[in-house]
């Protein structure tokens, strides 16, 4: 079926990165996140404790990656063009390394994927955007994949 | 630290939680300023009847969190939350109690890991999962193979 949204322009973006962000991670913003979620596990709220774990100190709570956004990459699509703020569907997370007070994260996002589908309300896109996040060993901790919706 | 659940200890249909959560317009704010969210449907009542809303409403990335609390408190200190995905369906409003659940539905070994799969969601005071999603954890074992 011919994409009636979709065109090879758009469609050669996928893979297109937006600019990365380097983030400081502070040990007070990892506290105040996990009180903000109204978390108390010791692992993300105290040194002290969070010593004697595997871990051998603090670790970010997994959504902490929220707080350290990225610009998503300048797309265009199709007849919709540039303006795509859509519909955040929902969220993809997996987790490889831990994040550490004092650790330096940098974020980058990019355009992981385009499909059209035809929907009831006419012809859909969906937008999935994937964020890394990366240590200053270079090791990968984290990966967010995201699906917005077009239509 | 928190007691540790071991491999051996889930089967599958093992119940996770419930982690109950009951969130204020004052998380909402706390949220906004820890994650950078400033949306205003999150904190601005005004702003969300403008936009058609009934109220100001949970971030996703706030249900989002208690799921990820819902799976790190199930995985303990020696555990690791692997994969989390949630999916945003319905809206939530603050003043209202939220419960995260889940159950185990599959064991299975990766390499020298021991994986559990999860169906994971968040209910409203009615039991509409608003929130469903799925997490993976590796767990230790009390005997390695």
């Amino acid at each position: 079926m011919a994409n009636k949204i979709l065109d090879e322009e758009s469609l050669k973006q996928v893979g297109r990165s937006g600019e990365p962000r380097t983030y400081d991670v502070e040990r007070g913003a990892i506290r105040r996140f996990a009180e903000a979620l109204g978390d108390s596990n010791p692992l993300f709220n105290d040194e002290h404790r969070a010593r004697e774990s595997r871990f051998g100190g603090m670790i970010a709570p997994p959504t902490f990656c929220r707080s350290m956004g990225s610009p998503i990459p300048d797309v265009r699509i199709g007849a919709l063009g540039t303006s795509f703020r859509g519909l955040d569907g929902g969220s993809d997370w997996e987790y490889f390394h831990p994040i550490r007070p004092g650790d330096r994260i940098t974020v980058q996002t990019r355009l992981a994927d385009l499909r059209e589908s035809e929907g009831r309300l006419g012809p859909m896109v969906f937008i999935t955007m994937e964020t890394t996040y990366t240590n200053q060993f270079g090791e990968l901790c984290a990966t967010q994949r995201s699906t917005g919706i077009r239509y | 630290m928190a007691h540790q659940l071991y491999f051996e200890d889930v089967e599958v249909g093992t119940e996770i939680g419930p982690l109950e959560k009951n969130p204020t317009t004052q998380q909402l704010v706390k949220y906004a300023g820890a994650s950078g969210d400033f949306y205003q449907i999150h904190y601005d009542k005004d702003f969300a009847l403008a936009n058609k809303l009934p109220g100001v409403i949970l971030h996703g990335a706030l249900k989002n969190g208690f799921l990820g609390q819902l799976m790190t408190d199930f995985a303990g200190p020696e555990g690791w939350l692997r994969k989390l995905s949630v999916q945003y369906r319905g809206m939530d409003q603050p003043g209202s109690k939220v419960l995260c659940r889940g159950k185990v539905i599959k064991k299975y070994h990766d390499k020298d890991q021991h994986l559990v799969d999860c169906e994971i969601w968040l209910e409203n005071a009615k039991g509409e999962k608003t929130t469903p999603g799925s997490a993976t954890v590796v767990l230790p074992a009390r005997h390695t193979h």
